[in-house]
C-alpha cells in the first residue's frame, strides 16, 4: 500500500481527495435497498476484495432487516393506523433504528479498516440510498511514491 | 472599529432544488400550488361543521349519543391522513452531486463508445432484470440519476419520486413511496365520513319531517341542504377513487403503472414486484414499514469556513462554486428537450477540478466542525 493512514483525524489534516468511486444499488430482487458486491477496479490496489465485499454484505443484510415485511411490521404499522399515526410522533420506527445501527456499522468500519487505508465510507442516506460513495484520498505529504498510482486512476477517472 | 457580522447557518431545505415549499423550518413539505388543497379543507371541515351544528343536537337526543361521537372520531381521523399526506415527504429522490453525476456520464460514455458528432447518442436507458423480467431504467436530466424501479419525475414539484403514483393537487403533495397509505387511507376514510354524513342526513330530515313535515325541517335545518349537495357529489368521485386504488393496491401498481399500461395488456401479469397473492399485496403496500425520508431537510448546510481554506486560498470557494453552477446550468436538457440538442451534453463535460476543493467541504459530517450553533460570529476588521 502507498499510502497509510493510523486513523480518520490523521487523514483529514494530511490527506487530499483524488477521487469517489460509487456502488450502485443492486435492482435484481425488487425495489428493496441492496448494493452491488462487484468489486469497482478503482479500488484494486488499495483495499482487499474480501474487505469490501465483506462491508457491502453485511449493509445488504441491515437493509434487509429494516424493510421486511412481517410480523413486527404489522405491528407497528396496525397500531400506528390505530392511533391516526400520531404515535410515530414519540415511538422510532424500527427502520429508524437499523438506520442508527448502520451509520454506527459504516463509523466502525471507516475507523478500522478504510481509514488506515486512505479511504472513506459515506453513509448511503446521505447519497438518496442511490449508491455507496467511497472517498479515494491520498497523502498529501507523500510526494514521490503515491502519485504515480493516483495520478493513472485520476486520468481514468477523468 | 470592527464590525461584527452574525451569519445565520442555513438548513438544507433552503438550498433544496425542485419546486416544494417548506414551512415550519422544513418540517413541512408541500408542493407549490395549494389553492386546490386549502379548498378541500375548507370543503371537508366546513361540511363536517354544518353537521355538527345542525344534525347532531337532534340525533344525539333523538337516536344516539354515539353518533356524533364516532362522526368527531372520523372526521378528526381524516384531518390527520388529510394532514400527513399533503404535509410528508413523498420519497423524493435528491439530486444527484457533481462528482455522482460525473462519475455516471463517464460510465454512460464507456458503454456508448464513441459517437460521431452530428448523429444523436443512443437515448440513456439502463436494463436491469428484476424476477425475471427485465426492466429498463430511464435517466433522469435534470437529477442527473438512472430512475431506480417505479420512480418517477415529477415536472409540478420537479423531483424524482420513489414509487410514483401521482401528483394530488387536492392534497397539494405528490403521493410515493412514503405516503400512498396515508393517500390510501385518507380515500377510504373520507368515503366513509361521507357516506355516513349523507346517510344520517337523510334519516334526520326524515324524522324531523314525521314530525314537522320536510318544508318547516328545511327551514329550520338550512345545512342539511348544502350537506346533502357536497356529500351527493363527494360520494360517487371518493368511492369510485377508493375502489381504484383497492384494485391498484391488490396488484402492486402505481397510478402511474396502469395509466402507461406498463403491466397491461400484452405485458399483463408481469409485473415483477407483484406478489401474485392479493393479500400479501395488501399487506406490503399499507402495512410494509415506514421509510424514512432521504432528503435531508432540518440538517445544516456545510459552509466553507474561511480558515479551513487557509490552505487551498480564496479561489478554492469560487471554484466549488463554478463547478456547483456549471452543473446546474441551463443546458441541461430534460425529458422535453429534443433530440438534436442532447448530443450538446457530450460536449458540456464539466471539466476537472483545479484544485481539490477545501476538504472542510468535502468530508461527511463523520469529521464536520461543530453543527450544533445556530449562529457565528464573523469578526471583519
Amino acid at each position: 500500500m502507498a499510502t497509510e493512514f493510523h486513523n480518520l483525524q490523521e487523514m483529514q489534516h494530511t490527506a487530499s481527495l483524488v477521487t469517489k468511486v460509487f456502488i450502485q444499488r443492486d435492482y435484481s430482487e425488487g425495489t428493496v435497498c441492496r448494493f452491488q458486491t462487484k468489486f469497482p477496479t478503482e479500488l484494486d490496489n488499495r483495499i482487499e476484495r474480501a474487505l469490501l465485499e465483506q462491508t457491502v454484505k453485511t449493509l445488504n443484510s441491515y437493509y434487509v432487516e429494516a424493510e421486511k415485511v412481517g410480523g413486527q411490521s404489522y405491528l407497528e404499522g396496525c397500531l400506528a393506523c390505530a392511533t391516526a399515526y400520531i404515535v410515530f410522533l414519540c415511538m422510532e420506527t424500527r427502520y429508524e433504528k437499523v438506520l442508527k445501527k448502520i451509520s454506527g456499522y459504516i463509523q466502525e468500519q471507516n475507523e478500522k479498516i478504510y481509514a488506515p487505508r486512505g479511504l472513506l465510507l459515506t453513509d448511503p442516506i446521505e447519497r438518496g440510498m442511490r449508491v455507496l460513495e467511497i472517498s479515494v484520498f491520498e497523502d498529501r505529504g507523500s510526494s514521490g511514491s503515491s502519485p504515480s498510482s493516483s495520478m493513472s486512476s485520476c486520468s481514468t477517472a477523468r | 472599529m470592527s464590525a461584527v457580522m452574525i451569519t445565520r447557518k442555513l438548513r438544507k431545505w433552503e438550498k433544496l432544488p425542485g419546486k416544494n415549499t417548506f414551512c415550519c423550518d422544513g418540517r413541512v413539505m408541500m408542493a407549490r400550488q395549494k389553492g386546490i388543497f386549502y379548498l378541500t379543507l375548507f370543503l371537508i371541515i366546513g361540511t363536517c361543521s354544518l353537521f355538527f351544528a345542525f344534525e347532531c343536537p337532534y340525533l344525539a337526543v333523538h337516536l344516539s349519543p354515539a353518533i356524533p361521537v364516532f362522526a368527531v372520531l372520523l372526521f378528526l381521523f381524516v384531518i390527520a391522513m388529510l394532514l400527513r399526506t399533503s404535509f410528508s415527504d413523498p420519497g423524493v429522490l435528491p439530486r444527484a452531486l457533481p462528482e455522482e453525476a460525473n462519475f455516471i456520464e463517464m460510465e454512460i460514455e464507456a458503454a456508448n463508445g464513441s459517437v460521431p458528432s452530428g448523429q444523436r447518442p443512443p437515448p440513456r436507458i439502463r436494463n436491469v432484470q428484476i424476477n425475471n423480467q427485465i426492466v429498463k431504467l430511464k435517466y433522469c436530466y435534470t437529477c442527473k440519476i438512472f430512475r431506480p424501479p417505479r420512480a418517477s419525475h415529477c415536472s409540478i414539484c420537479d423531483n424524482c419520486v420513489d414509487r410514483f403514483d401521482h401528483h394530488c393537487p387536492w392534497v397539494g403533495n405528490c403521493v410515493g413511496k412514503r405516503n400512498y397509505r396515508y393517500f390510501y387511507l385518507f380515500t377510504l376514510t373520507l368515503s366513509l365520513l361521507t357516506i355516513y354524513i349523507f346517510a344520517f342526513n337523510i334519516v334526520h330530515v326524515v324524522m324531523r319531517s314525521v314530525d314537522q313535515g320536510f318544508l318547516s325541517t328545511l327551514k329550520e335545518t338550512p345545512g342539511t341542504v348544502l350537506e346533502v349537495l357536497v356529500c351527493f357529489f363527494t360520494l360517487w368521485s371518493m368511492v369510485g377513487l377508493t375502489g381504484f386504488h383497492t384494485y391498484l393496491i391488490s396488484l402492486n401498481q402505481t397510478t402511474n403503472e396502469d395509466i402507461k399500461g406498463s403491466w397491461s395488456g400484452k405485458n399483463r401479469g408481469q409485473n415483477p414486484y407483484s406478489h401474485k397473492n392479493i393479500v400479501k399485496n395488501c399487506c406490503e403496500v399499507l402495512c410494509g414499514p415506514t421509510y424514512p425520508s432521504v432528503l435531508d431537510r432540518r440538517g445544516l448546510m456545510q459552509e466553507d469556513s474561511p480558515t479551513a481554506a487557509n490552505s487551498e486560498g480564496p479561489c478554492s470557494f469560487d471554484n466549488l462554486v463554478a463547478q456547483t453552477v456549471k452543473t446546474t446550468a441551463p443546458l441541461i436538457p430534460n425529458e422535453h428537450t429534443p433530440d438534436d440538442v442532447k448530443p450538446s451534453i457530450a460536449a458540456e463535460k464539466s471539466s476537472a477540478p483545479k484544485d481539490d476543493p477545501p476538504l472542510a467541504a468535502k468530508l461527511p459530517p463523520l469529521a464536520s466542525p461543530e453543527t450544533d450553533a445556530e449562529t457565528s460570529i464573523v469578526k471583519n476588521q
